[in-house]
C-alpha cells in the first residue's frame, strides 16, 4: 500500500492542472494589474495607427479606432474573469442547493423544484435580459448576477441525479441508523460524493459564461463600449476575421486560454477529491 | 494483506458445512454453554407485535398508489437480552425488510415495536435519533456501507460526533480501540475504505456498529457479500463480541449453516410472514413446517453415501410476488403437501413445543409432516 497522499500531493502530482493554476493565476494577476502594465489607456484612441498589426509598440496590434488591443485584453479580462468566475460561483450553488434538496427530500419538494427548473430553463434568456437592460445598466456584476440565475438549471439536474442514486448508498442508509440528523447527512455524505459533478458544471459555467456575456455584448446589452470585454472584442473582429485576424487571435485565445485551464483544473480537482482515485494513479 | 484478526478472535473453520444428521456437530464449547442456559426470566430486550411494512406501488402522473408491495405483513416475535435471533428465508421473503423496519429506517405501516419497554414506532424524531445510540446495524454490502470520501477514523467517529460521546481525545482513543477490537491495525485509521478488503472493511462496518455501545444490533446478511474464506471469521468475531460485550443480535441470513452456528433461536420467514420459530436445535432438529424442512434439505450432506440415499425436498419455481400474495396458506403454491384447505385458510400460528421451549409454526398439518427429507 502506497504512502499516504493527500489533496494537495495530487493536486500538485496532477501537471495539467499545475499548469492551468500558473497560466490563469498570470492572467489573473496581469489582468487585475492592467492599470500598472497596460502600456496605453484603454480607450486612448489614436487614428494615425488603426488596424495595425503586431510590432514592437503594439504587442497585439491596434483596432480600427487604433486602440492597444494588448492593453484592451488586459482590461477585457477584468470585466470576462470576474463575470466567468462570479456566475458560475452563483450557479453552481444555487444549482447544488436546489438540486441537493430536491433530490433528498423527493416527492412534492422535489416536483416544485424540479418544475422551478424546468421554468427555469423555459425563459428565453435574451427576451430577459432586453426587459432587464431596458431598466438597468448593466454593470460586470450585475451580469455575473443574472447570467448566474440564468445557468443553475443544469447543476441542478446534474446533482438532482446524483443525490437520487448517492441516497440509496448503504452508507447513507448507515449514517441515518446511528442517528446522523438529515443537515450532517447533506454535509458531510451527499454532498462530498456528488462533488465531482459539480466541478464539472462549474467549470463548463465559467466558459459558458465569458460566452455568454460575449453575445450579450455583441447585441448592445451587455458591458457597454468603450469598456472592453474579451467577447465584446471578439464581436467587433468578426467583419474583419479574414484581413485582419489579429483582432480575432488575441482575445480569442485569451478565451480559450482561460476555458481550458478551468476546464484542467477542475479535472484536476475531482481527482483530489476523490480518494480512490488518489492512490491508484 | 492479510484478513486475519489480531484481537481477541480465534477463527475456527467450524459451521460451515454442519451436518444435518441430527448428531451434534463440533463446534467451539463457547457456543455451545451459551445455548444450553435457560432462557433469563428479564423482560424481553425486543418486543415485535404485528409488524406490518407495505411498500406503496404508485403509478401515473398524479402518482396514485395503485397497489402495495406487503413486504412485511403481520410479523411477531420477542429477542431478549443477550440473545441471538436468527431469522433466515429466500430473497424477497421481507427479512431484511423487517430488520429496517424494526429500527425505523422503514416507518412500519402497522403494528408495534418496543424497544427496551419503549414504543419505538410512534416515537419522534429527536428522541429516536437519540435512541439510535443503543440499537444499531451491519449491513450485507461492506463496499456500499462506507462512504468513500471519510477515512476509517472519520468513519468509526461519527456515531460518537453524532451522538457527543467523549472529548475529541477520547474519541481517537474509541476510534483506536474498536479498530483494535475487530482485528485491524489502529494505525490504519487515516486510511480509506477502497485500501481494505471485503472482510476488513467488513471489520470496520461492524466497529462503526460497536462505537456507541449498543444494546442491540440488527446484522443484515453480514456475511453475504464475503468469501467463503472470510465468512467464518466475521462470523466468529460477532460471535465473541457479543459474549464479550454482552450483546442482543436479529441475526438476517439465507445461508442456514452461519445461522445454526450463531443463533439462539431461529425465525423462519416467507413472503412477509413468520412460517416458525423455535429454539435452534428444535428448528434444526425436527423442522415442522414444509418451508423450513425445504430450506435445511437444500444444505448438502458431506457424506457421499447419505447424500446419494436422501430425497430432498426441492421446491418448485420462485416466491411469489408480495404484491399478490397467494390466499390461504402463502406457501400453498409451492407446498408439495398442500391440500384444498391450504388454499381458502390461513393457518394458524401455533405452539407445538414444550413449556420452556415454545416451537411455533403456521401449517395445518404440521403435526404429520415427515421430517425424512432433512435426514
Amino acid at each position: 500500500m502506497s504512502e499516504r497522499s493527500g489533496f494537495w500531493a495530487e493536486l500538485s502530482r496532477h501537471r495539467l492542472a499545475l499548469a492551468s493554476v500558473v497560466v490563469l493565476g498570470v492572467l489573473s494577476a496581469a489582468c487585475l494589474g492592467a492599470p500598472l502594465l497596460a502600456p496605453y489607456a484603454f480607450d486612448a484612441i489614436d487614428l494615425s495607427s488603426i488596424q495595425q498589426a503586431p510590432s514592437e509598440d503594439h504587442l497585439m496590434g491596434t483596432d480600427d479606432l487604433g486602440r492597444d488591443l494588448f492593453t484592451r485584453v488586459l482590461y477585457g479580462g477584468r470585466v470576462s474573469l470576474l463575470i466567468g468566475v462570479l456566475s458560475a460561483v452563483l450557479a453552481t450553488v444555487l444549482g447544488s442547493a436546489v438540486g441537493v434538496v430536491a433530490g433528498f427530500y423527493g416527492r412534492a419538494v422535489d416536483n416544485v423544484l424540479m418544475r422551478m427548473t424546468d421554468v427555469a430553463y423555459a425563459i428565453p434568456t435574451l427576451p430577459l435580459l432586453i426587459v432587464l437592460a431596458s431598466y438597468t445598466e448593466a454593470t460586470a456584476v450585475s451580469m455575473a448576477v443574472v447570467v448566474g440565475l440564468l445557468s443553475w438549471m443544469t447543476t441542478a439536474r446534474v446533482v438532482r441525479g446524483e443525490v437520487l442514486s448517492l441516497k440509496e448508498m448503504a452508507f447513507v442508509e448507515a449514517a441515518r441508523s446511528l442517528g446522523a440528523s438529515s443537515g450532517r447527512i447533506i454535509w458531510r455524505h451527499l454532498l462530498p460524493n456528488a462533488l465531482g459533478p459539480i466541478v464539472v458544471g462549474a467549470t463548463l459555467a465559467v466558459g459558458n459564461a465569458i460566452i455568454l456575456e460575449s453575445s450579450l455584448s455583441f447585441l448592445g446589452l451587455g458591458v457597454q463600449p468603450p469598456t472592453p470585454t474579451w467577447g465584446n472584442m471578439l464581436m467587433d473582429a468578426q467583419a474583419t476575421m479574414a484581413t485582419k485576424p489579429w483582432l480575432t487571435i488575441f482575445p480569442g485565445l485569451a478565451i480559450l486560454l482561460t476555458v481550458l485551464a478551468v476546464n484542467f483544473i477542475g479535472d484536476g480537482l475531482q481527482d483530489a477529491l476523490d480518494p480512490s482515485a488518489r492512490s491508484s494513479r | 494483506m492479510s484478513d486475519q484478526p489480531k484481537g481477541g478472535g480465534s477463527p475456527t473453520a467450524t459451521g460451515k458445512t454442519p451436518t444435518a444428521t441430527g448428531k451434534t456437530p463440533a463446534r467451539p464449547d463457547d457456543i455451545d454453554a451459551r445455548s444450553e442456559g435457560s432462557p433469563e426470566p428479564a423482560p424481553p430486550l425486543l418486543e415485535v407485535h404485528d409488524l406490518v411494512k407495505h411498500f406503496p406501488v404508485r403509478r401515473g402522473f398524479l402518482q396514485r398508489q395503485v397497489g402495495a408491495i406487503r413486504a412485511v405483513d403481520g410479523v411477531s416475535f420477542d429477542i431478549h437480552p443477550g440473545e441471538t435471533l436468527g431469522l433466515v428465508g429466500e430473497s424477497g421473503s421481507g427479512k431484511s425488510t423487517t430488520g429496517r423496519t424494526i429500527l425505523r429506517l422503514h416507518e412500519a405501516t402497522a403494528g408495534s415495536v418496543r424497544f427496551r419497554g419503549q414504543e419505538l414506532t410512534t416515537l419522534d424524531r429527536e428522541p429516536l435519533r437519540r435512541e439510535r445510540r443503543h440499537m444499531q446495524m451491519i449491513f450485507q454490502d461492506p463496499y456500499a456501507s462506507l462512504n468513500p470520501r471519510h477515512t476509517v477514523g472519520t468513519i468509526l467517529r461519527e456515531p460518537l460526533d453524532v451522538h457527543g460521546v467523549g472529548d475529541p481525545s477520547e474519541r481517537r482513543a474509541r476510534v483506536h480501540q474498536l479498530l483494535d477490537r475487530v482485528g485491524l491495525d489502529p494505525a490504519w485509521d487515516r486510511r480509506y475504505p477502497h485500501e481494505f478488503s471485503g472482510g476488513q472493511r467488513q471489520r470496520i462496518g461492524i466497529a462503526r456498529a460497536l462505537a456507541t455501545r449498543p444494546a442491540f444490533i440488527v446484522a443484515d446478511e453480514p456475511i453475504a457479500a464475503l468469501d467463503v474464506s472470510i465468512q467464518a471469521q466475521i462470523v466468529n468475531l460477532l460471535s465473541d463480541l457479543k459474549d464479550e460485550l454482552g450483546l442482543t443480535y436479529l441475526f438476517i441470513a439465507h445461508d442456514l449453516s452461519m445461522v445454526r452456528h450463531i443463533s439462539d433461536r431461529v425465525a423462519v420467514m416467507y413472503l412477509g410472514r413468520l412460517v416458525e420459530l423455535g429454539t435452534r436445535d428444535a428448528v434444526f432438529a425436527q423442522p415442522l413446517h414444509p418451508y423450513t424442512q425445504a430450506l435445511m434439505s437444500a444444505i448438502p450432506v458431506p457424506d457421499p453415501k447419505l447424500e446419494a440415499e436422501r430425497r430432498p425436498l426441492i421446491l418448485q419455481g420462485d416466491i411469489p410476488s408480495p404484491a399478490a400474495p397467494p390466499s390461504g396458506c402463502r406457501f400453498h403454491t409451492r407446498c408439495p403437501f398442500a391440500e384444498a384447505r391450504c388454499r381458502t385458510d390461513e393457518p394458524e400460528w401455533r405452539d407445538l413445543g414444550t413449556a420452556d421451549a415454545p416451537h411455533l409454526v403456521a401449517c395445518h398439518f404440521a403435526e404429520g409432516l415427515s421430517n425424512e427429507h432433512t435426514m
